[in-house]
């Protein structure tokens, strides 16, 4: 996936500078670089968020259809997580470069979200007709820690979704025909304030690091990712890379994973709290630095 | 721990550079500069319909006759006695082939490079088989350019102790048109560390060593670079980024200058947009006042 390449005397640096607590953009081993966030910007969608992480550059798009539930449950709604790597966002990502990536990031976005989201919220008529939420992932750069930048991204835009009201129903024998309300603000908003962010930690040396760059990416062993809920609930664990971990440091790992996730959750709720307070005549800037 | 997420609605978006009365105007790929009648088509430029259009986004340049359009973002064209900064990617027959930023990887002959130990001899099958021994891919190296091929790729050369192959450090890529031109792309700050200022827009920064092996492809991986060594490194790194970011020349001055005003943030605070801006905008008084 990465096009950059490091010799030993540049790994060395990188993994002696994480020894001594002091990485190479003078961040400690927890700190995170500073995030960028951007909420509505895609004015077709139901919600959307942009999130710039150093040089990672995310959009996320949430899109609502009236589907029929599942037989199995029929009381609950869909939720449906794509994940598009674009290839401007690296050379690599070219013609079918990015799909392995895509497949992993969005099967676990889909894991973790998925013991924590409440999908009955999403039920019109049970047996009938339900909400489905499209999910839509757009890698536009990659800086490094993906995962994370993702995660965050799609809470956002989560967090900004709403659905439209339903005003009436018709029943005409077996089908159900809904009326949804013609005003595009007549909406309820989505609760999604209690969904985990996946918070990575890079093996390098003998410890590990949060937000690593691509760069220290190359030097890790392994990287865990940890999905964890604003209240510190670890809902699912994903290992990358080729590196093994001991179980007393995967615990660890895991327990630092998690308190850096409550914190992480934290500020991104600050931060949409603050959108919301901010939200009168508020100018858009997209892509435009 | 350190984590901020900030609005995109609350960031700073300022120019560091003042508003001139006639800024230069900027043509966009198909649009059209002037009629054809009288002019040249040089770089940058094609005609269409019996006018000339610009095929880059940039500025317009005219010597006499000659129009051609200067692209504002390009990758790097190298020029003859450049220092660059240059990663192997592949050895083949008798060279390496080496990444320099630019659209073709440039070449550096087996014949181009000083021998350990300084021994000058003509190169055999021994030292073709040895190639690995001395440069092997993903190493880093500082090189001058030798000649440029008819194809526009590059030769290089290291015979001068000055170049060599690099060691612990950091490197930071940026624009290549942002590097200043000067006499000495090799620098000692004053804060114990080195740069070296690839024309290609790769900078390397490594804490200053007098006493180096001047010749030699071995490299000290026991060696630790000691915290305040690293720190600076860090300082300059985050600072000359801090500069390209809005676009400022950089040469030994301006980072110098960079370097004395982000003393009042600590390294990791660098990183941030409102230091970045802080830095840029201090820097640009700093050098108007001196005059350059």
């Amino acid at each position: 996936m990465s096009l950059v390449s490091l010799n030993e005397a540049e790994k060395v640096y990188i993994i002696h500078g994480v020894e001594e607590n002091f990485r190479c953009d003078g961040r400690s081993r927890q700190d995170y670089r500073p995030l960028e966030l951007e909420m509505d910007i895609v004015s077709n969608a139901n919600g959307s968020a942009r999130l710039r992480l150093a040089n990672s550059d995310i959009l996320v798009c949430v899109k609502v259809e009236i589907d029929t539930p599942l037989p199995e449950a029929p009381k609950d709604g869909k939720i449906e997580y794509f994940v598009d790597c674009s290839a401007n966002a690296t050379p690599a990502f070219e013609g079918r470069g990015g799909e392995h990536l895509a497949a992993e990031l969005s099967r676990f976005l889909c894991l973790a979200h998925g013991p924590v989201f409440n999908l009955s919220k999403l039920c019109i008529v049970p047996g009938q007709s339900c909400w489905k939420l499209f999910v839509d992932v757009l890698i536009l750069e990659c800086g490094g820690n993906l995962f994370d930048a993702v995660s965050l991204a799609a809470k956002a835009a989560l967090c900004n979704t709403s659905l439209p009201n339903i005003v009436g129903t018709y029943e005409d024998g077996q089908n159900i025909d809904l009326q949804i309300s013609d005003d595009p603000f007549d909406t309820k908003p989505l609760e999604a304030s209690d969904l985990p962010v996946l918070v990575s930690l890079c093996k390098i040396g003998n410890s590990y690091v949060a937000d690593p760059t691509i760069e220290e990416e190359i030097c890790g062993a392994g990287c865990i990712v940890v999905s964890v809920t604003p209240k510190g609930n670890v809902t699912a664990v994903l290992k990358k890379g080729a590196g093994s971990f001991m179980p007393d440091t995967l615990n660890e790992i895991i327990m630092s994973g998690s308190h850096i996730g409550i914190l992480l959750n934290k500020a991104l709720n600050e931060t949409l709290i603050q959108d919301m307070s901010s939200n009168v005549c508020k100018q858009q800037y997209g892509f435009l630095k | 721990m350190n984590i901020s997420i900030s609005l995109a609605s609350k960031k700073t978006r300022h120019a560091v550079l003042k508003p001139s009365s006639n800024p230069p105007i900027i043509f966009t790929p198909g649009e059209k500069i002037r009629d054809q009648t009288g002019f040249m088509r040089g770089h940058g430029t094609y005609v269409s319909a019996g006018s000339l259009k610009a095929t880059v986004a940039g500025v317009e340049q005219n010597i006499n006759k000659l129009v051609t359009v200067s692209p504002l973002r390009c990758r790097y064209n190298g020029e003859i006695g450049d220092v660059v900064i240059a990663r192997v990617t592949e050895l083949v027959h008798k060279r390496w082939k080496v990444d320099i930023n630019a659209r073709l990887d440039a070449v550096l002959l087996l014949t181009s490079i000083q021998l350990p130990g300084g021994e000058l001899r003509r190169r055999g099958m021994e030292d073709e088989q040895s190639m690995r021994s001395y440069l092997s891919e993903g190493d880093l190296i500082s090189a001058e350019v030798h000649s440029v091929f008819a194809d526009g790729s590059l030769s290089l050369h290291m015979r001068s102790l000055k170049y060599g192959k690099l060691g612990q450090g950091v490197l930071v890529k940026v624009q290549s048109n942002l590097i200043k031109r000067s006499k000495n792309h090799f620098h000692n700050l004053s804060a114990g560390v080195s740069v070296i200022l690839g024309n290609n827009g790769y900078i390397w920064i490594e804490p200053t060593n007098d006493n180096k092996d001047p010749v030699g492809f071995e490299v000290d991986l026991q060696q630790v670079v000691d915290i305040g060594d690293r720190q600076t490194i860090s300082r300059v790194r985050n600072v000359v980024l801090a500069l390209s970011y809005y676009k400022m020349l950089i040469y030994d001055t301006s980072i110098q200058y960079a370097l004395e005003e982000s003393n009042k943030y600590t390294v990791s605070d660098l990183l941030t947009a409102e230091a970045c801006y802080d830095i840029a905008n201090l820097t640009r008084h700093r050098l108007q006042a001196m005059g350059e």
